[in-house]
């Protein structure tokens, strides 16, 4: 812990922004039509994440009777969650809305 | 490191893996094994899942420390850094 005044708010690399994140609530877009929205308790350089109070939404394309398409959202929630980096598109900082 | 560290410190909890494939593996974390409890693969009591197929794993929160958790990732991220001046 030589120099611990670099753990401070400097932001020299893109993850950086991502560290200015911890323990605000997020957005994180993923790979198979999901998002995320949730406290972002840990991260890594795979962009793995831990969320806390999750929501879920996941989009699927129905196909009715008549031939049209329709997006369907469906919500999920979860109290904690580790998500693998590999499925991650992107890291949104948002404010709760 | 940090992941690695975090999942030994949930070692023997019950977590939930969800799968790229959309199945949910139930089980108890034993470090890398998984105690599986879903009916249609009940015939396996320990199953070794790849890393790169997991999604999501669903954590006990009473289980979680959050601010420990940020504390170390916060460190890790310092010192990555550092390593990486090193070398540079």
């Amino acid at each position: 812990m030589a120099d611990a005044g670099d753990q401070g708010g400097s932001v020299s690399e893109p993850l950086d922004l991502v560290r200015l994140s911890l323990d605000e609530i997020v957005f994180v877009k993923l790979r198979g039509d999901r998002e995320l929205k949730g406290r972002l308790h840990a991260y890594d350089s795979h962009c793995n994440l831990v969320l806390g109070e999750v929501e879920e939404t996941i989009f699927t394309i129905e196909e009715g009777d008549d031939g049209e398409e329709t997006v369907k959202t469906t919500k999920k929630q979860s109290e904690m969650l580790f998500v693998r980096g590999d499925s991650v598109v992107l890291i949104s900082p948002q404010p709760p809305s | 490191m940090l992941f690695f560290s975090f999942f030994k410190t949930l070692t023997n909890q019950t977590v939930t893996l969800e799968l790229k494939n959309d199945i949910s593996i139930r089980g108890t974390l034993k470090s890398v094994l998984n105690e599986d409890k879903y009916p249609h693969l009940s015939s396996v009591k320990n199953v070794f899942i790849r890393g790169s197929v997991v999604r999501y794993v669903h954590l006990p929160a009473s289980e979680v420390d959050r601010g420990l958790l940020e504390d170390a990732c916060r460190r890790e991220a310092a010192q990555g850094k550092q390593v990486q001046g090193g070398r540079g």
